[in-house]
């Protein structure tokens, strides 16, 4: 991942504010930048959403495509994650890129594994022969520390603008099926995504801990836990990342920071997408040109 | 306590130009035609094709005689004699550490050219050519000014000075070198509470102001004690005022600074980056500035 190095006397500065709850831009230690949600923005996919946070900066593109079912789900979709990180830096490149990649589509699997978050019955045609697969492809455009929470944002918020088109089965007298597509192309079927959790990144940093950290405070942090949360505060999955330990007294004290702010998320991204879709076709479109 | 906010993009808006200094510049982007005329001599940013004077790079085009040249807005800093620095060290190798300016090449700090602690003047011996690590390492941040630039562009520094030296605790900012504006100094303690170092390079140094001024130490002791609330939230905000005149492209100086410091202090710290009260506070200064020019 993109890393700054920093002095021992930038560290300590970093520490110590982190310490006394005023980080280096004033925020609190769980205050999140502001962020920038824009769904629709890719024409040619079903659904796709770009997240801007200060420097960070993601962009998401769902396909819905028919496959097969899986053998042990054959009344269910699937989600297949790919994260492409090119576009980042010159080390990122190619090959570079791919242990990033890969680290994320593994981790974005773990956190939707959960049967609950995405209701995949509903994307069933024929149970053990057709069904939607959705593919979701993660651009990372900038890298400015805290990736994982743009990506679930993103995730989410390219769900919520994703339109599959409604089929019907139809069976002949052969007893053949066909798989009709319905003529209107504004008739689709939309995901419920209220179940659909979003990443909170902690990073342990001295004795405290912060979200949404920036790449110079993520270098002073050794230890950090991924958390990924419903709108409910229910959490789904858990990941440590780093190379230095944790307590399990701060790991339990991350988790309650983790669900507070995760519902938070929810609630912000939730107001964020409802209002776009209120303004409907009079939004004006940013896209990238902005 | 969690504090999210997320909005829809907004496209940014240019500031409206008000009344321009020194009138209408000429602004090109690449491609550009600069002039038909084939009587001048072309200068950086430029190239000839079909008669005609094109612009390579976008900036604003100068001219002095017969010399037209194009000045890019976003360039890697081009070192000058006398300009002040703030780099960061990247490798320490024999006799010498390469210090990372944002220019085109690493720039280079002989071992001969700086001070070292305690203020001792002697010749470097081999010893001091072992402890090198001992007084700058990778990753730390030192002031310095550029003594002499190499044949290829690559800029010498040098700290022979008690106010050059390693920095200690603060804040970075890296903005874009064309952005800070010459002045006669660029090390400044601002009314504020914190000081400020405005490097040619385009990197910005925000610190707590010193109490003393210790002489003996050389500039190498770090002040390794936690830096009060008071300083740091001086210190967060003079951060994010010089973001939010980076943003809309305002150039920076001691006086530019302050004003925006000022009329941010209605504001809390972390809303300063809102785009909208980044947009009142940088037009309140800027017309602040207008004031006290004309």
């Amino acid at each position: 991942m993109a890393s700054v190095v920093l002095s021992e006397a930038e560290k300590l500065y970093i520490v110590h504010g982190v310490q006394e709850d005023l980080r280096v831009d004033g925020r609190g230690c769980e205050d999140y930048r502001c962020a920038e949600v824009e769904t629709d923005v890719v024409s040619n996919t079903s659904g796709s959403a770009r997240v801007k946070l200060v420097e960070t900066d993601i962009l998401v593109g769902i396909k819905a495509e028919m496959g097969t079912p899986k053998l042990e789900k054959p009344d269910e979709g699937y989600l297949e994650f790919f994260v492409d990180c090119s576009s980042n830096s010159p080390e990122l490149e190619g090959r570079g890129g791919e242990e990033l990649g890969t680290d994320i589509a593994n981790t974005l699997y773990r956190v939707f594994s959960c049967e609950n978050s995405v209701d995949l019955k509903s994307l069933c045609i024929n149970p053990k022969e057709h069904c939607w697969v959705l593919y979701v492809d993660v651009l990372l455009l900038e890298c400015g520390g805290n990736i994982f929470d743009a990506i679930s944002i993103a995730v989410k918020a390219a769900l919520f603008s994703t339109r599959i088109p409604k089929v019907r089965v139809l069976e002949d007298e052969e007893g053949t099926k066909e798989i009709e597509l319905s003529d209107d192309p504004y008739d689709c079927i939309r995901l419920n995504v209220d179940e659909v959790p979003c990443i909170v990144t902690l990073s342990k940093i001295g004795y405290r801990h912060v979200v949404d950290a920036t790449l110079q405070e993520e270098a002073c942090s050794l230890a950090s836990l991924l958390i990924s949360v419903t709108s409910k505060g229910a959490i789904t999955s858990m990941k440590k990342v780093g190379k230095g330990s944790l307590d399990p007294e701060s790991i339990f004290e991350m988790m309650e920071t983790g669900q507070r702010v995760g519902k938070s998320l929810h609630i912000a991204l939730q107001k964020i997408l409802d209002e776009e879709e209120n303004l409907g076709t009079s939004r004006p479109k940013v896209g990238f040109l902005g | 306590m969690a504090a999210v906010t997320m909005r829809l993009p907004a496209v940014h808006a240019p500031l409206d130009s008000g009344s321009l200094r020194g009138g209408e510049k000429h602004l090109v982007a690449p491609g550009d035609t600069i002039t038909t005329d084939t009587g001048y001599m072309r200068g950086h940013g430029t190239y000839v094709e079909d008669d005609k004077l094109i612009a390579s790079v976008a900036g604003v085009v100068e001219r002095v005689n017969k010399l037209v040249c194009v000045r890019a807005l976003k360039a890697r800093y081009n070192g000058e004699i006398g300009d002040i620095v703030v780099g960061r060290i990247t490798e320490v190798q024999q006799k010498r550490w390469k210090v990372e300016t944002n220019s085109r090449l690493d720039s280079v700090l002989l071992l001969s050219s700086i001070n070292l602690p305690g203020g001792e003047l002697r010749r470097k011996s081999a010893e001091d050519e072992l402890a090198m690590r001992d007084y700058l390492q990778e990753g730390d941040l030192i002031s310095a000014e550029v003594q002499s630039i190499f044949s290829d562009g690559a800029v010498s520094l040098h700290t022979r000075s008690l106010k050059y030296g390693k920095l200690a605790q603060g804040v970075l900012v890296q903005v874009s070198p064309s952005l800070v504006k010459r002045q006669k100094t660029h090390f400044h303690d601002l009314p504020c509470g914190a000081s400020v170092i405005l490097g040619n390079n385009g990197f910005i140094w925000i610190y707590p102001t010193p109490e003393q001024k210790d002489d003996e130490a050389g500039g190498y002791t770090a002040n390794l004690e936690p830096v009060p609330l008071s300083d740091r939230e001086v210190i967060s905000r003079l951060r994010n005022c010089i973001m939010a005149l980076v943003t809309h492209k305002i150039m920076l100086f001691d006086t530019s600074i302050l004003y925006c410091y000022e009329a941010s202090l209605p504001h809390q710290i972390k809303d300063i980056l809102k785009p909208e009260v980044t947009e009142e506070i940088v037009l309140e200064a800027r017309q602040r500035l207008l004031d006290s020019e004309g």
